[in-house]
């Protein structure tokens, strides 16, 4: 069978999280104005600082242009057609899993989440965000008990609002760009983690997100701060249910590490691509930024990103302190009529700074992948360091991959290697696992997984595991 | 006897060009056969042709394997069927270890044979086992498949990896090519220890040398898309002294 047959036929298996959890929602009006950033806030409870934080930052969105420099393509987002507040209405005050609407439980069950005891076993706290509103989050007590804090960013308005105003646009200021202008304004819900001084997280911390709403636009906002000497490994993981109209996604993450902390944050992302024809699927315009804020500080960022229309995201480090290490581990898989542009973005400011890329990209079908990155070494940045691997993979003809890197180097001690490679999957090495009896399928996972090997071992071992099976899940009927 | 392998008046060509024009062999279970002629006659399309590269297109003539019609079969089910070909330049594949790889493989063999997979302690045992067949180390297995290995690194993890999946018939492309005299002793040692009444071999050869340690039960020439001539070991031998030119006249004058 010629490839193009091939294609045709089981392009882009189907989406297995395709489904609508049938839950009783609140739902605002679609638009967004002044008042719609007040009824949220108020809806949340929040303090009068946080409103005003939030207004100040709708009144910038305001001014601000979408940016059009991604090397992605999109019909304009009417940002008036989008429902900023949606809600489960049942009030979300649970002391176990028993008062859990049974409806949501099987959700997570179809999705896989393991909320209950296997998760014990596990030793995987799961904060779980249901469109807007944080609805369980287990071992909060657990980890208390050591003075981590794992809640909702809601939550943490509440119970510790000095930490969240001392912290929340540090990194990412709400007029940084128009997403995360817009992110500030109608934030909903998100994670809060505070590790303190000298506490290494006894286990991963995980987040999933989760988009239900028909047209409701996701905004969490993620915060985590690692304290002096602590330590902390955090998975985000992310489904949306199969939708005709494209959904936007807008997040924030922001990571704050003092001195000789770490933060290793890991994502795996799976929103719905849209189906073969490019119609439907998640617009993912995140903004993550992390500051290594403290001496021997380290942020390590680690994504798998299989799923999203279009993804526009570049985890990046702030490299303030004196001899912290920036690390960006990336796998981004696009199929079908699939769109990313991503990368990262490490910028040097302390002495000795190092950095390290690691970047594959692949491509198959008729899409579209980009890595943009950005090495830049501040004049004070005496002896800072930066090595960028860049791959990419093309699987078939009719997909593109592009790289833009982007070099600013002002101190002269630096010392700056880009190394790229582009190659495909050749006819010969699908024939020569073909002839060890390896049919062409389980020879492109195999060739893919090992092409991104590398990124994979940053990943904690279960969840390597699921991203592996995801990755070829993605490319499944991508070759002939 | 029915044989193992039966080709009658195979035709195949690529892009239009006809590479193979009629070949006739038959293979028996326990023979080794030795194909040799000199560059383009056709020795290394016959291999792909008969593991069912789809570059070329076959245009007549049939393939029995075993009783099954080959050309009905993907590259695949060939394989699982048990027939092997060592290849004359084996891929890279980086990232995947020559561990997982072959078992990846014998376990898609295996699953075809209805058998479970091998239990990781017993399959780690016969890897190591049938690595010593041609003196590889084991630190070969966690190491990329054939990423950064030697010419000779390369063809003795091509007769381990056919070690391992047992085939009924191999089939060696040029296997010598690029050997030094130890190297190729060692994996024709190899070969021959896998020698079995009831498996088979095809050895495709440019040079004599490989058949002083592999010893051929046949030797054919092919020239020009045709077995012109067919005899005993001896046959290399002639061949070696004689060179190709005088079969080429003789060919040439009965076509």
């Amino acid at each position: 069978m010629d490839q193009q047959t091939l294609l045709d036929e089981v392009v882009g298996s189907e989406y297995k999280y395709g489904f609508t959890s049938d839950i009783e929602q609140e739902l605002l009006p679609k638009g967004l104005s002044e008042d719609v950033v007040r009824f949220i806030s108020a809806r949340k409870n929040e303090p009068e600082w946080m409103l005003e934080w939030r207004l100040k930052a709708y009144q910038q969105w305001k001014t601000m242009k979408e940016p059009t420099w991604p090397n992605v393509d999109y019909p304009p987002v009417d940002f008036q057609d989008i429902i900023y507040w949606a809600a489960p209405k049942k009030k979300p005050e649970l002391n176990s899993l028993d008062e859990v609407d049974p409806e949501l439980l099987a959700t997570f069950e179809k999705l896989g989440i393991p909320l209950e005891e296997q998760k014990v076993l596990a030793g995987v706290a799961v904060d779980v965000v249901f469109d807007s509103v944080s609805v369980k989050t287990t071992f909060q007590d657990k980890l208390a008990e050591l003075g981590i804090i794992f809640c909702p960013i809601s939550e943490a308005l509440e119970n510790h609002p000095e930490l969240v105003r001392q912290y929340i646009g540090s990194v990412v200021p709400p007029n940084d760009n128009f997403y995360a202008a817009l992110n500030s304004a109608v934030f909903s819900d998100g994670s809060f983690v505070y590790i303190p001084k000298g506490v290494r997280c006894p286990i991963e911390l995980s987040t999933y997100f989760r988009i239900n709403a028909r047209n409701s636009g996701q905004f969490e906002r993620t915060l985590i701060i690692a304290d002096e000497g602590s330590y902390v490994s955090y998975l985000e993981g992310c489904t949306a249910p199969q939708r005709d109209e494209n959904q936007l996604h807008a997040a924030v993450v922001e990571l704050v590490a003092h001195d000789r902390a770490e933060i290793k944050y890991s994502t795996v992302q799976n929103w719905f691509p849209g189906d073969k024809d490019g119609k439907g699927g998640i617009y993912n315009f995140v903004t993550k930024r992390g500051i290594c804020a403290g001496v021997d500080s380290k942020i390590s960022w680690t994504q798998v990103e299989t799923g999203s229309a279009i993804t526009w995201k570049y985890p990046s480090v702030v490299l303030k302190g004196d001899n912290s290490i920036g690390e960006f581990y990336s796998v981004a898989v696009t199929n079908n009529k699939q769109q990313a542009d991503t990368g990262t973005k490490m910028i040097h400011i302390g002495r000795n700074t190092r950095s390290r890329i690691v970047s594959k990209g692949i491509s198959a079908g008729v899409s579209q992948n980009s890595y943009r990155g950005l090495v830049k070494v501040l004049p004070v940045a005496q002896g800072a360091r930066n090595f960028s691997q860049c791959d990419s993979l093309l699987i078939g003809d009719a997909c593109g991959a592009h790289t833009f890197p982007y070099l600013e180097v002002a101190n002269s001690t630096a010392t700056v290697e880009h190394e790229a490679t582009t190659s495909k999957i050749g006819e010969d090495m699908l024939f020569y696992c073909n002839q060890r009896g390896i049919d062409t399928e389980a020879a492109v996972a195999l060739i893919v997984n090992g092409y991104a090997r590398e990124v994979l071992n940053q990943l904690p071992m279960e969840f390597a595991v699921e991203a592996q099976k995801l990755l070829a899940i993605s490319l499944e009927g991508s070759v002939g | 006897m029915t044989p193992l392998l039966q080709i009658t008046n195979l035709h195949a060509s690529i892009e239009d060009r006809e590479i193979l024009k009629g070949i006739d062999l038959s293979v028996n279970a326990g023979e080794v056969h030795a194909i040799m002629g000199p560059n383009g006659s056709g020795k290394s399309t016959l291999a792909s042709v008969l593991a069912g590269r789809e570059d070329y297109t076959v245009t007549e003539g049939s393939v029995l394997f075993n009783g099954k019609e080959l050309m009905e079969l993907s590259p695949e089910e060939r394989s699982r069927e048990g027939l092997f070909l060592a290849f004359q330049y084996p891929v890279e594949i980086p990232g995947v270890s020559t561990a997982n790889f072959v078992k990846t493989a014998v376990n898609e063999s295996r699953k075809h044979r209805g058998q479970e997979p091998l239990e990781p302690a017993a399959f780690l045992s016969l890897m190591r086992e049938r690595m010593a067949l041609v003196e590889m180390d084991p630190s070969f297995l966690q190491r990329s498949l054939n990423e950064g290995f030697s010419g000779g690194e390369k063809k003795r993890n091509e007769i381990f990896q056919m070690a391992m999946l047992d085939p009924v018939l191999a089939v060696l492309d040029e296997t010598d090519s690029g050997l030094d005299i130890d190297a190729l002793r060692i994996v024709a040692s190899g070969v021959n220890a896998l020698r079995r009444a009831d498996n088979a071999t095809i050895v495709i050869t440019h040079y004599q040398r490989l058949l002083d340690h592999i010893v051929p039960d046949f030797v054919h020439v092919l020239w020009n898309g045709r077995i012109v001539k067919s005899g005993d070991k001896s046959l290399a031998l002639e061949l070696e002294q004689r060179g190709y030119d005088w079969l080429k006249q003789e060919s040439a004058v009965e076509a």
